[in-house]
């Protein structure tokens, strides 16, 4: 088990200049909940989770783990604390060995991950047949974001922010991520799960928030959060705009309810393989 | 055997030094940071010494003590203003570093100035210096297979990234710094007791280049690269004498060579063989 | 006696910029220092010199050096650096590369001409010398002064009015981008290598006319005068180039009259480590530096 507590996000404010990129943001995560960030490019995704991990300043609001207050901390101290992140755009240490990014994930634990514990790492990661000792510039696009969440979970985290870890994934491999980030949360690490592949979000995600010009438009579940009048406005213009029948937020609130179903009926019976 | 060993003492004592002066830079080399301060470092040190063995009197371990921490001291303070500098602009501060510690040591008063010091005591012999040499050796090999050694790397890598796994980025280049500043205050002052005359011509900008031609023809992040680099650029000049006023171009040649056709430098040429 | 080392100052600051201009550009253009231009400088000036002592006058000699210089750089490119480009090497390799063809140059002309400084044949440089008021200012300086202000305005001319000017500041803004648009970048890049070496070769025929001495280490002092050069006029900027050398130029020697010259150099050096800490950006650069 992870030790740390929940995260909360209050009030929290971004600014670049006279800009502001997030505006009175608020959001909870749980120990062992997954919640989903979405919302139009620019909405402050990313913002967000660069203001929670250290990397930028909050203007104003506040951080905290628990009774750990964040905001001021810098960006290491933060990932000491066991915050811990995956990126946009891949960040792996590219020249070095896969094993040694997976145990630069661990640092901030006392003591070194033998081979059989990177193997392990990799394995929950979804990427179990790497090459410890190749070059992790080396692995082809999938197995790099896997590889990048395998370093995130190496140092036993309390909070994991993905930022957009489906992209350029195909079903199957979003469908192995879907495993790995249910085990995550089930490990007691709280998640942040920022997507648009809406199949994802509501297929892992408790609850979702969804920001749109720094705010905060909607929040609640992923069926409640694909119908509200407010997001479908900020994805698709207004449903007037809409000239075919269905909109692409139907098929989005309907894949949101059966993903839901089978969700519960993996619960009851054992997983498929 | 023992007679060229005689007869090269001079050489072998210099591929020491080099040697010496190749690890220190190597080691900020291995954190990503372009910092081009250790003939800087050399030179304080060396003359930190040098003035304490004439004046007061220290034996050599007195002296190469007391010069490697100076310039520890002057690299801890210089960590700081250079903290947020990264590449080139790095490589620029450093280099523009060095210049003010040579003219300070130029006009500085009791270091003699442009003539140079004299009458140190010619007491660092090459059991000194391949002692200080292996004991560095040792200590690096050491190093690198811990987990500082990982932090280095990740932090040459991608700062951001390493930060995001909670590397202390700014506390690792000052160490960095620090370290090899001791390395190559060490290699001063035996530099400075070798040869019992030092000018502040010694520790410039064409000191600085030796010493990083050395590493990047060894291999920039291998330490065994180093000192092989280092004692290939001590030997060439030597063994291209015939080459009278033209030398240099071999040196030249030498190091474009590697540049333009082996890029991971000794170190990488026997990586690839493996 | 201000307005003397006012004018003194001015004399070597033109220098100085024609220097620098060249460092600036290729910085700009390629993101590389090119420690190399220094002993390009050098180069010019011996090839001047021996030009002039086969009995070629002055000003054709000067200007076949020029020449020289120009082409000199472009073989630079070709061999050091365009290798690279293409394999996409960084920013520490280049200068790497640099000085491994600096140290060729070096020992190149060092063979030729032997390690010591040389002078220019007596009677080829005129020793005339002006009154205006209270100034002295000699005849060669003025021809110094003026060769360096026409080699500006000239490269201002061809930068902000001619298509290859254009290609030149397309290409430093965003190689891709330029790449994209259809620019030609190698022979974009070559002829910024002309342009650059050439100035910076004229910058060391007019140092060597200016002090009467020509030899292989000349470069040493003033490579590294001309990083704090750029860094005070902002890397990457020719018009900051141009501002910090004179000012440079101005300073130095108004420093030597007033607090004499052991201290000379390491105003250039403190300002310029100064700048890096506070302000890397210098006067007019382009490129504030990023904390990774």
């Amino acid at each position: 088990m992870t030790a740390g507590g929940d995260l909360s996000v209050e009030h929290l404010s971004v600014r670049y200049g006279g800009v502001a990129a997030l505006d009175d943001v608020s959001l909870r995560v749980p120990r062992g909940g997954v919640l989903g960030l979405i919302g139009p490019n620019g909405a402050g995704k990313t913002s967000l989770i660069n203001a929670v991990t250290g990397v930028i300043r909050p203007y104003a609001g506040s951080i905290a783990l628990g009774a750990l207050r964040l905001e001021r901390l810098p960006q290491h101290r933060v990932a000491r604390a066991g915050v811990v992140r995956t990126y946009q755009n891949i960040r792996l240490f590219a020249a070095l060995s896969v094993a040694d990014n997976v145990r630069a994930g661990a640092l901030r634990q006392p003591g070194d991950l033998d081979e059989a514990a990177v193997r392990a790492l990799l394995e929950r990661a979804g990427v179990p047949d790497a090459d410890l000792r190749g070059r992790a510039g080396a692995l082809p696009y999938g197995a790099q974001r896997r590889l990048e969440i395998a370093r995130a979970l190496a140092g036993k985290p309390a909070v994991v922010l993905l930022d957009e870890p489906a992209a350029g994934m195909n079903p199957r491999e979003t469908g192995e991520l879907r495993a790995v980030i249910r085990s995550l949360a089930a490990s007691g690490a709280g998640v942040v799960l920022v997507e648009h592949d809406m199949g994802l979000v509501s297929a892992v995600c408790d609850r979702v928030v969804v920001l749109n010009f720094g705010r905060v438009i909607a929040e609640g579940t992923p069926a409640q959060v694909a119908r509200d009048p407010e997001v479908i406005e900020a994805y698709l213009g207004s449903p007037a705009d809409n000239v075919n029948g269905s909109s692409a937020v139907d098929s989005t609130a309907s894949a949101a309810e059966k993903s839901n179903e089978s969700a519960s009926a993996n619960s009851n019976g054992s997983s498929e393989a | 055997m023992l007679q060229f060993f005689a007869q090269h003492s001079k050489l072998i004592d210099e591929i020491g030094i080099n040697a010496l002066l190749a690890l220190s830079l190597s080691i900020s080399l291995r954190a990503g940071s372009l910092a081009l301060a250790q003939a800087a470092f050399m030179g304080l040190a060396a003359y930190v010494g040098s003035i304490g063995a004439v004046r007061f009197g220290w034996n050599l371990l007195e002296a190469t003590l007391a010069g490697a921490f100076a310039a520890a001291v002057v690299a801890a303070i210089l960590a700081l203003p250079i903290g947020r500098l990264r590449g080139v602009f790095l490589a620029i501060a450093t280099i523009g570093f060095g210049e003010i510690a040579r003219i300070a040591e130029i006009n500085a008063p009791i270091t003699g100035g442009a003539e140079g010091f004299s009458n140190i005591p010619n007491d660092a012999g090459t059991v000194a210096i391949y002692a200080a040499l292996v004991a560095t050796g040792l200590a690096l090999a050491l190093f690198g297979r811990s987990k500082a050694a990982l932090a280095l790397a990740a932090t040459r890598e991608d700062e951001s990234a390493a930060r995001g796994v909670g590397i202390d980025v700014a506390a690792v280049r000052l160490r960095t710094l620090v370290a090899g500043a001791i390395v190559a205050g060490v290699a001063g002052v035996l530099y400075a007791h070798a040869n019992f005359f030092i000018t502040p011509g010694d520790f410039g900008f064409p000191r600085m280049e030796q010493i990083l031609v050395s590493c990047v023809i060894g291999g920039v992040t291998s330490s065994l690269g180093a000192v092989l680099g280092a004692t290939l650029m001590t030997v060439l000049p030597e063994a291209v004498r015939f080459l009278h006023d033209y030398r240099e171009v071999s040196t030249g040649a030498i190091l474009l060579g590697f540049i333009l056709f082996a890029p991971g430098g000794i170190a990488g040429l026997w990586e690839r063989r493996a | 006696m201000i307005l003397q080392q006012c004018a003194n100052g001015i004399f070597l600051g033109a220098v100085y910029a024609l220097f620098a201009i060249g460092y600036t550009l290729v910085f700009g253009v390629l993101d590389i220092l090119n420690l190399a231009h220094a002993a390009i400088f050098m180069a010019a000036a011996f090839i001047a010199l021996w030009l002039v002592g086969t009995g070629v006058t002055l000003p054709l000699a000067i200007l076949a050096a020029v020449v020289f210089a120009g082409l000199l750089g472009v073989l630079l490119d070709r061999v050091a650096f365009a290798p690279l480009r293409r394999r996409n090497a960084g920013t520490l390799v280049p200068l790497i590369s640099s000085i491994g063809a600096a140290i060729i140059i070096q020992g190149v002309f060092r063979g030729l001409f032997g390690p010591d400084e040389r002078a220019f044949p007596a009677g080829a440089l005129s020793t005339k010398q002006f009154h205006l008021g209270t100034l002295t200012v000699g005849a060669l300086d003025l021809v110094i002064l003026a060769t360096a202000l026409g080699l500006m305005l000239g490269l201002s001319y061809v930068l902000r009015s001619t298509a290859l000017g254009r290609s030149i500041r397309a290409v430093a803004g965003d190689r891709v981008a330029a790449a994209l648009l259809g620019i030609d970048l190698e022979r974009t890049i070559a002829l910024t290598f002309f342009i650059a070496s050439a100035l910076g070769g004229a910058a060391g025929i007019l140092i060597g006319l200016q002090y009467n001495s020509v030899s292989p280490d000349m470069g040493g002092r003033i490579e590294l005068k001309g990083l704090a050069i750029i860094v005070l006029g902002g890397m990457g900027s020719v018009t900051g180039a141009v501002i910090g050398a004179f000012i440079l130029g101005l300073v130095e020697t108004l420093a030597v009259a007033w607090v004499g010259s052991s201290y000379r150099d390491a105003i250039a050096f403190g300002v310029m480590f100064v700048l890096l800490v506070v302000r890397p950006s210098g006067l007019l650069g382009k490129r504030a530096l990023r904390a990774a």
